[in-house]
């Protein structure tokens, strides 16, 4: 019997609803010496974890829920939230099932916050995972592979064993299939936004953060099948992209407001991680290897990523207008962060050229007033429909 | 990013400071400051390109080697904001459409470079012909010449400088650096300037660099002695000025840290203070170590507001932006493009958390100083994400208190000098306090 949608969304809310991360800790109790791993955006080769018998874990902050008191300590008022929210989970236990912490290259913060890591808790491995910004195989693939072995190694060390190519090969497919997964979810709610609206999306991600992958791909498959059997009504929103939240998170309400005002979001940066790699990661040959070519050669673009070329700027967001044949561009950054705030002129100018609406406001995790956002979102999907018309 | 320098601590008119053999090197200073500004003003009409990099990671020897006129935009930034004039920049970069909530110095660049093309002298100041994006340090540098490359159609090299995330240079760091400068860097630096790559050209330079940067140590570690004949963070960005931008591996910025080094030796055996705008400092009252960059709108009231009080910054990690010289490393033309690696690879920002802290216990300590102060930089995550936790682990070490204050590089609007000199004063109170509990 399939499960009822509504049965899959509560089951996705309960995982997003718990900063305790009991799943979490449930998969490591179900067996001696499992281990689980942290990561933090945008984007860590999650295969490896995964080879190494160790369950991944996406930290996206402590979202609207969380009072932070402690973190707050840490941090100047002009620097974003996910850093404070994050330390409050450290200090408050609520990380304490994670046996390790990687923070990968995005940003300045998130780099610091490595160290302050290693400092904090000092009995947990941490690691400041680094990617290229050169995308020659011989080059930046060279010292990415040497990167992804050197995360391997101290997995292996972790774990009292090493890590084998076969079980590398064996994660790569088991990630390949829940990225073809996520990606039938996109082309779905593309297709149908009525039917899968953003907010069941965005906990369907969340819940990929601390399930397991071949959990969660299920889940997501699970979700499918029970979206599209449903009946809901087709509104006339305009459809749009929603870009720049890709490290700390806008609060649910806000992802719901946005489409109440009238706009279906149709892509979005969410949780790149799991789509990072835009298709299949050979699943023969040697596995670092061809992950570094997909790193390299097939992955998104986003802030934290170089442009070899100018005329590379805004390609990936064109392509997610085109393709999902959105209307206008949604611009959701987080208050303080430079790469999006910075990345964002350039891409407005790109849209410009192309003819391509948008609109722009910042938000915090735990911004409360969506008033002001809906009147934004409402007035842009007005615009988008006169544009049309007209 | 972060990066002063060419800074002259201007003698008041009314109170020349009385030491003639300190205005030497600062004459000279001036002299190369200033021809700089030319030479970036005449280049395009001389047949001259033009590049731009940053201060950290500032592979100077390299790009002399292709006769560039070299630019530095976070110092123009800097210039503009001790001329005042970065205020509007920001605020018409802010009307183009930049956020309120980015770093100053990208926005100071690009409304100057709105403004039309003039540089912080009032001289013409032409487009670069290459964007070296040395990307050591700092995230922002990447979207910063990502941004001009947009606006200018300037070509862009990226030079990606991994991170010290465990404290060390890995052999996987230091080669893909190294494989980069020889497949990508050189050779589109040949191909943009025209000038054909000579090795020994640059080991020739890195000899005069090694020199210069042993000077420089001996000058910023001459702040050990009681008094300290330096302020090694006010005075500091003068000193550090012409090896972290344009000049470092050229003779003539030898010939500056020679002169320097004998007058600021000269200074400490005749048991001399430092020199302040207002004239030599007459007692030395409180040493303190500081991190993070200075306020430049504000700069001299800034340092006032040490001066007056007797305090005297005996080391800061500022000065350590553009290259880390006083643990040991020099430009090494035995190894020429390990060594370019090596010197990007230890840049103050772009170590880690623990390598920070230590290094600032470290100084405390050698520097015999009474405690640490951080001026946190709101522009700066590279800078400023996670000062306070240094505030907290370095009291804890060393016991000594530490202080934090706040302000910006080159935005007037976040200079409160009523707030920081209160902030200051109850500082210095504090350091008094434990003193007088300490002797009882
Ligand atoms: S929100 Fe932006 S600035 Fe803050 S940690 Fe994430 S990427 Fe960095
Ligand atoms: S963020 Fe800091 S280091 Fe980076 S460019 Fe701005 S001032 Fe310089």
């Amino acid at each position: 019997m399939n499960t009822p949608l509504k049965d899959i969304i509560a089951r996705c809310e309960g995982l997003f609803e718990d900063l305790r991360f009991a799943s979490v800790q449930e998969w490591k109790a179900a067996a001696p010496g499992r281990k689980a791993i942290g990561y933090m955006p945008i984007y860590v080769p999650r295969e490896l974890i995964h080879a190494a018998g160790m369950l991944p874990v996406g930290i996206f902050g402590g979202g609207d829920q969380m009072e932070v008191i402690q973190g707050d300590a840490y941090y100047q008022s002009y620097i974003c939230r996910i850093p404070r929210s994050t330390v409050e989970l450290g200090l408050t236990g609520r990380l304490d099932c994670l046996d390790g912490m990687l923070f990968p290259s995005i940003c300045d913060v998130i780099r610091n916050l490595s160290g302050m890591w290693q400092i904090m808790f000092k009995d947990k491995y941490v690691k400041y995972f680094d990617v290229p910004q050169d995308y020659d195989d011989a080059i930046g693939g060279e010292f990415y592979v040497h990167e992804m072995q050197a995360l391997r190694d101290d997995l292996a060390r972790l774990r009292g064993a090493p890590v084998t190519d076969d079980e590398l090969r064996a994660s790569i497919a088991v990630y390949n299939d829940n990225r073809r997964a996520i990606r039938d979810l996109y082309a779905f709610r593309a297709q149908q936004p009525w039917q899968a609206p953003t907010v069941e999306l965005y906990l369907l991600l969340r819940a990929g953060c601390v399930l397991p992958p071949e959990e969660h791909t299920r889940l997501v498959r699970e979700y499918l099948a029970a979206a599209a059997a449903e009946k809901r009504t087709k509104r006339d929103n305009a459809r749009v992209v929603l870009t720049g939240a890709f490290c700390e998170q806008p609060p649910l309400g806000l992802i719901k407001s946005i489409e109440m005002a009238g706009c279906y979001i149709v892509d979005d940066d969410f949780m790149l991680v799991m789509r990072w790699l835009l298709d299949e990661v050979p699943e023969q040959g040697d596995p670092l290897v061809e992950l570094s070519k997909a790193f390299l050669h097939r992955s998104a673009q986003t802030p934290s990523k170089y442009d070899d070329k100018k005329e590379d700027k805004g390609k990936y967001l064109l392509e997610q207008v085109r393709t999902r044949g959105a209307e206008g561009v949604v611009f959701a950054s987080p208050s303080f962060c430079d790469p999006a705030l910075l990345e964002r002129p350039m891409l407005q100018d790109v849209l410009a050229k192309h003819k391509i609406p948008y609109t722009a406001f910042k938000f915090a995790e735990n911004t409360g007033q969506m008033a002001p956002i809906r009147e934004q979102a409402g007035t842009f999907a007005d615009s988008i429909k006169l544009w049309s018309a007209a | 990013m972060t990066t002063p320098i060419q800074v002259m601590p201007q003698a008041a008119p009314a109170r020349k400071p009385p030491s003639v053999q300190k205005e030497d090197a600062m004459w000279l200073q001036k002299e190369m400051i200033t021809r700089n500004y030319h030479e970036l003003a005449s280049a395009h009409a001389e047949g001259r390109k033009i590049s731009a990099t940053f201060v950290p990671g500032n592979l100077n020897e390299l790009l002399m080697c292709f006769d560039f006129v070299r630019r530095l935009p976070e110092t123009d930034a800097l210039q503009n904001g001790m001329r005042k004039k970065s205020g509007k920049m920001i605020m018409d970069a802010e009307r183009d459409g930049h956020s309120e909530d980015v770093c100053t110095y990208v926005k100071t660049d690009l409304g100057m470079m709105l403004q039309g093309e003039f540089g912080p002298t009032g001289e013409p100041m032409p487009h670069p012909d290459v964007l070296l994006l040395s990307y050591t340090g700092c995230f922002t540098f990447m979207k910063w010449f990502e941004l001009v490359r947009q606006k200018y159609g300037c070509e862009t090299l990226m030079l990606h400088v991994p991170y010290q995330g465990d404290a060390k240079i890995s052999p996987n760091m230091r080669e893909y650096v190294v494989r980069q400068l020889k497949d990508k860097i050189i050779p589109a630096l040949e191909r943009i300037s025209g000038v054909k790559f000579d090795i020994d050209r640059l080991r020739g330079y890195m000899k005069e660099s090694a020199k210069a940067e042993e000077d420089l140590v001996r000058v910023l570690q001459s702040a050990k002695h009681r008094p300290s004949p330096i302020d090694g963070y006010f005075g500091g960005v003068y000193y550090i000025g012409p090896m972290f931008t344009a000049f470092r591996g050229a003779p003539e910025a030898t010939r500056f840290y020679a002169m320097l080094n004998a007058e600021v030796q000269e200074r400490m055996r005749q048991g001399k203070g430092p020199m302040t705008p207002e004239g030599e400092l007459a007692e030395e009252k409180y040493r303190l170590v500081v991190e993070g960059p200075p306020n430049w709108t504000h700069f001299r009231e800034f340092w006032k507001m040490f001066y007056d009080e007797g305090a005297v910054v005996v080391a800061s990690t500022y000065a350590k932006v553009g290259g880390v010289y006083d643990f040991g490393f020099r430009h090494d033309p035995e190894r020429p493009l390990e060594s370019l690696a090596d010197y990007c690879l230890g840049c103050y920002t772009n170590l880690n958390f623990p390598q920070r802290i230590d290094m600032i216990c470290r100084y405390l300590d050698e520097y015999s100083a009474d405690g640490l102060l951080i001026n946190s930089i709101k522009s700066c995550n590279s800078f400023s994400a996670g000062q306070l936790l240094i505030l907290r682990e370095v009291e804890k070490r060393t016991g000594k208190p530490a202080a934090f204050i706040e302000s910006d590089l080159v935005d007037p609007r976040y200079f409160s000098a009523a707030n920081i000199k209160n902030r200051l004063e109850s500082y210095f109170q504090m350091i008094k306090q434990k003193r007088a509990a300490a002797v009882h």
